[in-house]
Parts: C-alpha cells; structure tokens; sequence
C-alpha cells in the first residue's frame, strides 16, 4: 500500500484527492466558524477558547499541517514529473481546449497563491494567537490578549491592503477549488458523463460558497473600521 | 489558395530541430492537409531540396496513423476528426500555418514531424488484451450485454491509439489511451476477468515508460479525433483503485 500511494501515478493522485478533500473540509469549517465573529465578538472567542483548550487542538493542528505539506510537497512533485514527461521541447503555439478551465491547467500557480495568503495569515493570527500562548506569554504585540481573536481581525481588517491581500487569497482558492473538487472526485473514479455537469456545479457552488463566507468577514469588519454607523445599521 | 507553413525540420532524433518556412501557392480549397504536405514535398524533391516527413496511412481518418500538431492543435482545428480528414477550406488564404510534430519526453521525434509512438504497443503489451480463447462471434453472442454496457464498450474501442491525447496533455499523461483500453474490455465479460490485472499491469507501464500524471484538465477529450469521454479515465481510478485495496 505504502508503495503504491509513492510509486504509482494513480496512488499519488489519491494521496493530492483525499488530502484536498480533508482540506476542503477544514476550509469549510473555518468558514463557518469566522462568520460567529460578524453576530459577536464573545462567540468567536469563545469558540477560539474551545478549540485551544485541549491537547486535541494541537494535534488537530499538526495534522492539519501535515496535510497541507503532503498536498502541497506531492503537488510539487507531480508537476515537476509532468514538466519531465512533456520533455525538453515545447510547442511554439499553444491554445486553451474547449472546455477546458483555465485554473485546471494552472492548479500549482494557484496553489502557490493560496500558501502564501496561508503564511500571511499564519504571521496575522496563529502568530498572534496560539504562538503567543504557547511561549507563555499573555499579550501578543498589539498588546491585545491572545485569546481575544476578534479584537485581531478588527485590527487586521481594519488596513485596506490586508483586506486587498486577502481578497486576492480568497479568489485564489475559490479558482482553485472550482477545478479541485470536482477533480479529486474524478481521480477516485466517481464521476462520469452523466454526473460531470453536475460535478461541475457542485464545484462553483462550494469555491463560490467558501469565497463568499471568507470574503464577507473580512469585508464586513472592513466597513466596521471605516464607518462604524453602517455596520451597526 | 496561397499558404505560409512554419515546419518543425529535424533530420534524425539526436539533431537538434528548428522551423522552416515554407510557401506553397495555387493550392485548391479541396486539397486535404496531407495532400498539401505531398504538393510541398513534390515541389522540395523538384529542387533537389529534402522533402518534410510525416506520417500516415489510410488517409480515411480511420487507422490514427497521422498525427501533426497543426496551429495548437492535435490534429488540426476541426473537432472529432484526424489530420488526413483537414481540408485547406479550413484555413484562411494567405494565413501561416504551424505544423510541429507531437510533443512528449515518451514519443522521441524520429524525424521531422514523424514520431516514435512504440510506447503505446508496449502499454497494450502489458494487459490490453484477453488471455483467453473467446471464440467467435455467434459464441460472443450467447452472453447476453446489456445494451449500455455495449456502447460504453464500443465508444472505448474506438480509441486508434494515435497519440494526441499525450500530445495534447500538458502533463504529457496517456490517460485517456490507457483508461480506454482498459474500459472498452472491463465492460465486457470475456475482458472482465482480467480486469484487475489489466488494470494494474498497464498503469504500472505506463509510468515506467515516463508519461505524465492525469490532473483532469479534460484537454485530451476536447482534442480526441475519436471523442474519447474523460468517464472511461474515472473508471480507469475505479478499477485501479479497487485491484490496488483488493491487494
């Protein structure tokens, strides 16, 4: 087994589809978790509380770090095999097929974009918050107490070219999750010409439904900083 | 109908290859893509010059023989069909056309636009067969297919193994050649028993023989001369998948 997930081209392609769909399903759930923070600053942090306060959530972390390594070490590792296999001699003209999507043939590029947004944020809240803790102490460099996680995205949020930076993020992923659900679907072979249309769909409707959620935090406390009148009306 | 043609010029698999450009004048709107290579070739061997080599055989877009990657495309801007099934009709006058030979680390130029595409026989060596005797057709029919079975078996079959899909494939991945051989039996009883094995065994060459891996860009389909569905590659995972746990 443990051969067949390295050695073969269809065992590392099952490693990038069950590690994508474990992140899909934690993108999700930060998703929801986030939008607490728009109805109230106390259930955010709350919820903040409850996921640090056991040995648990650092293991859920590490885990969840190691499946970003393995998508993101087999991607590069993929690609670099296919860049092989196409050979030394490119085509001089090149076209997009019909009906192919453009994020599909640019999967790594948006996959670079979204670690990167990753380690912006990581600097922006894990930095601030679980790593403060971790070291003992009981103020970040805000000076704000690293349990209040929603006094941090007031801050954060409250700059343009984070909301800027983070836009740039979310559409990042949103593309890259347009072709990646429907293709880590495909890889372990349940599609088929009936269900691509629908497949397909399902992929907008989860990129959209994960853009949006991220998208509207970020742009709600955005506003809040600017005119605190709107938010409250 | 007056043309420019950019053309990959290679004289064997270790020179290094550069385009060459070519007129060619006074063509009819008729002529097919491969008869206008023959009135280039023609006017080259005329003025002592080497003619382009390229492939092909039955020219009656039936055998997969020809090949050309014609402005971007595998075998040329019309859908569902090969190179030799091209009419200059197709072109504008006075348009310059690209003709490059496949491009995969797997399918070494052997000369010009001809291509070494051994590594598909060798893929269909390792499993894309039946071992055992099937006997004929009123045998065959004893066993009674259901009729969509049968068609998802046909429209496999009609795979000629020419190469675009790889050629097409930015990953250089044979995929789509591998998953249609694989279906086009899997589907039917006399194939089934060996599915697994199939399965495995032609995967396991095709990575040996250095092509690319799948990320479903679904390129190969859009560019297949035989319509290839990407459903045969999803059921190539199954059946590869499920030989890989039942291990």
């Amino acid at each position: 087994m443990g051969c067949f997930l390295t050695n073969s081209s269809l065992g590392r392609k099952l490693v990038m589809s069950i590690s994508g769909c474990f992140l899909v399903l934690f993108i999700l759930f930060h998703m929801s978790m986030n939008i607490a923070a728009i109805f109230s600053a106390d259930a955010y942090n709350w919820i903040c509380a409850m996921l640090g306060a056991n040995w648990y959530a650092l293991v859920g972390t590490a885990v969840l770090a190691l499946g970003v390594l393995v998508h993101f070490a087999y991607a590069f590792w993929l690609t670099w095999q296919n860049r092989k296999a196409r050979g030394n001699v490119r085509y001089a003209v090149t076209v997009t097929e019909k009906g192919v999507s453009w994020a599909s043939k640019n999967m790594l590029l948006l996959g670079v974009i979204v670690i990167l947004g990753l380690l912006l944020h990581l600097s922006h809240f894990w930095a601030k918050m679980q790593l403060v803790e971790l070291l003992g102490h009981h103020e970040n460099n805000l000076g704000l107490s690293p349990t209040d996680g929603a006094a941090l995205i007031q801050y954060t949020f409250s700059q343009w070219y984070n909301v800027v930076l983070y836009l740039v993020w979310f559409a990042a992923l949103w593309l890259h999750l347009t072709h990646g659900v429907w293709s880590m679907l495909q890889t372990v072979g349940w599609a088929n010409d009936t269900w691509y249309p629908r497949l397909k769909c399902l992929s907008g409707i989860v990129a959209t439904l994960i853009f949006a959620g991220f998208a509207v935090v970020v742009v709600w406390f955005y506003i809040q900083s600017v005119c605190p009148c709107c938010a409250a009306c | 109908m007056n043309f420019t043609l950019k053309i990959w010029r290679q004289k064997d698999a270790k020179s290094k290859g550069a385009f060459k450009e070519y007129k060619v004048e006074n063509v009819s709107s008729d002529t097919s893509f491969l008869e206008m290579l023959d009135i280039l070739n023609n006017d080259l061997v005329h003025k002592g010059e080497e003619p382009v080599a390229f492939d092909h055989d039955c020219r009656e877009g039936i055998c997969g023989m020809c090949s050309l990657h014609i402005d971007g495309h595998a075998h040329g801007p019309s859908q569902a069909v090969t190179t030799c099934q091209i009419y200059m009709r197709q072109f504008k006058d006075g348009a310059t056309i690209t003709v490059e030979p496949w491009r995969s680390a797997a399918f070494p130029v052997i000369k010009d636009l001809v291509v070494n595409r051994g590594a598909y026989d060798q893929i269909l060596q390792a499993g894309g067969f039946v071992s055992v005797r099937t006997n004929s057709v009123p045998d065959g029919n004893a066993i009674p297919i259901p009729k969509a079975d049968a068609d998802e078996s046909m429209d496999a079959a009609a795979c000629v193994g020419c190469g675009a899909c790889a050629a097409t494939c930015k990953n250089g991945s044979a995929m789509l050649f591998v998953a249609a051989r694989v279906s086009s039996l899997a589907k039917l009883p006399q194939g089934r028993v060996e599915g697994a094995r199939r399965a495995k065994a032609m995967v396991a060459k095709m990575d040996e023989l250095g092509f690319g891996n799948c990320t479903n860009t679904g390129a190969c389909q859009a560019e297949c001369p035989k319509q290839i569905s990407i459903a045969h590659i999803a059921r190539l995972n199954r059946e590869f998948l499920c030989a890989k746990l039942e291990d």
